[in-house]
């Protein structure tokens, strides 16, 4: 078990160092000029000479790359040119709002994904399995942003439910105290429930969108394995011995089928995190997405880089998560180790 | 505590939960709401001190807003009723009297003028602040340079409420460019309390926050999402302002910024598509208002260095099979200035932009290119700036379209907007679509960017010309000694000129187009496009 585990960091940081190198020679090879972008449109070829100094990027590449690991290494991740911010500064600033979002639209998909593919998968061929067939279909076939765009035109801009899509806030409240960076659990914790719930209105479209676009995998993995387990031996005999269907559904066949479903949540999540982008621009979400867009369009290395890196260490924790999960739910898996 | 106790208090909070709960719109927050401006826009500032390192666009309306400067300008009323700055007549703002000498200006400051955290502003915050501007490098530096403000020691302490410019030459733009947004006064001694040997400037400091005296103070910037302005309740150097708070948001998707506008979320939006601007304005529920931009083009350019561009007919082919009129139409949608097709009898007249006399004629156009040699056409590249895609890329397809006519056939090469610059400092595009206004409204300032042998970074066609340099240097010398007769004779030379060996086409002039409710009033045209809050109000 250790020894599985010690492997696995150790693969865990071999990625990360190929992350960093590759971040780094991507970020050179992009077109656009970091120094004439950010001298204005005035510049001389002097004052371009000027940023580039100042932002020594006139150093051969390999001693920039130096530069760059020891900043890591102190856990300097640079300056943003378009926000002039530290970046490290930037991104924990706007991470809780991706993962708010993106947390609130995966709860929302496995609340109703789950569900409708147990039901699809044991009423094979019926009503329920259809529309849930068509639901996944339309959802993952529909572009996010355009999903987005479709939902704020209806429930903003039509009929008035949903508020103005402006972000996290509407203008007139204030966040609440950060202590998790997630204005939902903030806002509790101070007690303030008005922010709570202008909040949670804010949260409401956003999170549709994404649930929407994340229901089809979810909902076909759940009814898929659902339907190898239901059709194989220990479940007959559950039924033969007479134990109600929802036990045996629930308890035993539910349980079984879990895993390629967890498999398939971590996949997903990671799946949202990148239609995050797109769905933040739309809502204007000040998320880490829409952060790493803007830095890339304006050549700006140092966000994108951490950026990437960020998400990089998200999946491989997120994978270690998942790993540690089975052997929650699957004896067998703790056991072959 | 009993059981039952418990049960009772436990009762009571859930029921004071409940009682305030459903209070959503608290009186205070309408209240707040009512005296706030929301102002939507697709990008927000990365740097609100106008000194920094790539400070960009929007970073100017945070300086212009926020900081004062020693004069500012007039403004007047157009004809449509829109609020327009004055060129030529200036207002003291910090300076309460400026006299002007034959190689100096001395500025009288107001006393009663204070920072935002209550320190008077004297002398020498000016002084250190001029320094300043001059000596940074970059865009600010560039910019004074304009007005022949290049030396510290221009800048002269006289007694603490006076200051005096001397002139290195004789400049007309000298004191124009001492109203730009530039030349701000910055509280010295706190700035430099934040300075360091590397940065001996305070940049790091002002880069986030203000150190001025302006009529808005910085409450809350959000890099990315929103930046939220107090009022200076104690500002002196004019009225004051009407909106005690203005929240700018950053909306980057167009259609939500429409439809916030629309349901009546925001108070004002710039930047929405030309199409979306028509359809405000026929829809009625707005006040839109659309303003030429001053000193500004959008050309097609040439590059006159190489064939087949360096061949003058093929350069006046190419701006008769221009589709002006279509492009007017069908990409802006009325929404600009025309500046082709004048009438053959038209007198040259002493402004810019003007109309030159080209027209979409294709049988002169392929005439030319017979007398060019260029009988079979040829094959060229297309460039444009992705940035600005809503207008290049259909007036690109639009040029395309009728140079095809003409027998050249073209490639669109789409640069993307982090590149552009780059590109356009090589000067190697042979052909491409770009924009270039300038701050100060007079034409040898235009000229002098665009047209001159010195090859600035704007002279992207690398057109050398000794007759054109001598009309430019002889306006402004004119301009500086107020011999008028010179002045006129030398732009009207220069303007014939460029138009007869046009390496450069001008295809129209861009309007700023600004949307609101129709309970905002107080907006004002300023030269740097950008919004001015003093004098917003809502209701």
């Amino acid at each position: 078990m250790f020894l599985r585990m010690g492997k696995r960091v150790g693969i865990t940081l071999f990625s990360i160092a190929a992350v960093i190198v590759i971040t780094f020679a991507l970020t050179r090879i992009l077109p656009g000029d970091t120094a004439e972008y950010f001298a204005g449109p005035a510049a001389t070829k002097e004052a371009i000479q000027e940023v580039r100094v100042k932002l020594g990027l006139d150093k051969p590449k390999y001693q920039q790359f130096i530069r760059y690991v020891q900043d890591l290494s102190r856990g300097d991740f640079g300056q943003s040119l378009t926000t002039g911010q530290p970046v490290i500064r930037d991104l924990t600033a706007r991470l809780p709002a991706s993962a708010e979002l993106t947390l609130a639209g995966l709860i929302v998909s496995i609340l109703i994904a789950i569900p409708l593919g147990v039901l699809a998968a044991v009423k094979e061929g019926s009503f329920i399995d259809h529309i849930s067939r068509v639901v996944a279909t339309a959802g993952v076939s529909l572009p996010v942003f355009f999903t987005g765009l479709l939902l704020s035109y209806f429930f903003y801009f039509k009929l008035g439910w949903a508020p103005s899509p402006l972000g996290r806030l509407d203008i007139i409240y204030s966040a609440p105290p950060q202590v998790t960076g997630f204005y939902l659990i903030d806002s509790l914790i101070a007690g303030d429930l008005e922010v709570f719930w202008a909040a949670l209105k804010q949260l409401i479209l956003p999170a549709a969108t994404l649930a929407i676009f994340s229901l089809a995998p979810i909902t076909r993995m759940t009814r898929a394995s659902m339907l190898a387990v239901l059709s194989s031996d220990f479940v007959r005999t559950a039924r033969a011995s007479g134990l109600s269907t929802r036990k045996v559904i629930l308890t035993y066949a539910f349980r079984n089928a879990l895993l390629p479903v967890i498999t398939t949540l971590g996949m997903v999540f990671s799946f949202l995190l990148g239609a995050n982008v797109l769905v933040e621009k739309v809502f204007a979400w000040p998320g880490i997405g829409s952060y790493a867009v803007e830095a890339l369009i304006a050549s700006d290395f140092a966000p994108v880089q951490g950026f990437v890196l960020v998400m990089a260490v998200m999946y491989v924790l997120l994978n270690l998560m998942i790993d540690l999960l089975y052997g929650v739910i699957d004896p067998r898996v703790r056991m072959a180790a | 505590m009993k059981r039952r106790d418990f049960l009772k208090s436990a009762g009571a909070l859930a029921a004071s939960t409940a009682l305030t709960a459903p209070a959503v719109f608290s009186p205070a927050k309408a209240q707040s709401r009512a005296e706030t401006l929301l102002i939507v826009s697709e990008g927000g500032p990365n740097n609100i001190d106008i000194h920094g390192v790539g400070t960009n666009v929007p970073g100017y309306e945070v300086a212009w807003n926020c900081y004062s400067r020693l004069i500012s300008q007039e403004m007047k009323k157009l004809p449509n009723g829109v609020e327009y700055y004055d060129k030529d007549k200036f207002k003291p703002e910090l300076a309460e009297d400026m006299k002007l000498a034959d190689m100096s200006a001395t500025f009288k400051l107001r006393k009663d003028a204070k920072f935002h955290d209550g320190t008077p502003i004297t002398a020498k915050d000016v002084k250190w602040s001029l320094d300043r501007a001059v000596t940074v490098g970059g865009f600010p530096t560039f910019q004074m340079r304009a007005g022949s403000l290049e030396k510290p020691e221009q800048f002269v302490v006289v007694d603490d409420h006076t200051v005096r410019v001397d002139f290195l030459r004789k400049d007309k733009l000298t004191i124009p460019d001492l109203a730009v947004v530039v030349p701000v006064v910055m509280h010295s001694e706190l700035v430099k309390k934040h300075a360091t040997e590397k940065d001996p400037w305070g940049l790091d400091y002002t880069k986030q926050n203000i150190a001025g005296g302006g009529p808005y103070n910085v409450a809350k910037w959000t890099p990315g999402t929103e930046v939220i302005f107090e009022r200076n309740e104690n500002y002196k150097l004019g009225p004051l302002p009407k909106t005690k708070r203005i929240v700018w948001r950053i909306v980057p998707s167009a259609g939500n910024r429409r439809a916030l506008l629309e349901r009546g979320d925001a108070d004002i939006s710039y930047e929405l598509p030309n199409k979306d601007f028509v359809e405000l304005k026929q829809s009625g529920k707005l006040s839109i208002v659309s303003t030429p931009f001053s000193n500004g083009i959008q050309y097609l350019g040439m590059n006159v260095t190489k064939p087949p561009f360096d061949n003058i007919k093929v350069r006046q082919a190419v701006a008769y099979a221009v589709p002006y009129q279509k492009i007017v139409d069908a990409v802006l949608y009325g929404l600009a200035g025309k500046v082709y097709g004048a009438p053959a009898n038209k007198q040259t007249e002493v402004a810019w932009p003007q109309a030159h006399k080209y027209n979409t004629d294709i049988a002169k156009a392929k005439k030319l290119m017979e007398e060019a040699g260029y009988k079979d056409g040829f094959e060229t590249t297309l460039s444009f700036d992705l940035n600005f895609a809503g207008v290049n890329e259909p007036s690109c397809v639009l040029i395309q379209e009728s140079l095809a006519q003409i027998g050249i056939k073209t490639t669109i090469n789409k640069v993307p907007g982090a590149n552009w610059r780059t590109e356009l400092n090589k000067k190697v595009m042979p052909l491409y679509v770009n924009v270039f206004s300038g701050w100060l409204d007079y034409p040898e300032y235009f000229f002098r960017w665009c047209y001159h042998g010195s090859n600035s970074i704007f002279n992207t066609m690398s057109y050398q010309s000794k007759e054109m340099d001598k009309f430019i240097d002889g306006a402004r010398d004119a301009a500086a000694i107020g011999d008028k007769a010179t002045y006129d004779k030398d732009v009207k030379g220069m303007v014939d000129l460029a138009f007869a060996d046009i390496p450069r086409i001008p295809l129209f002039q861009p309007y700023s187009n600004v949307a609101m409710q129709k309970n905002v009033s107080g907006y004002q045209y300023w030269f740097h496009r950008r919004l001015d809050y003093r004098t917003l109000a809502k209701g």
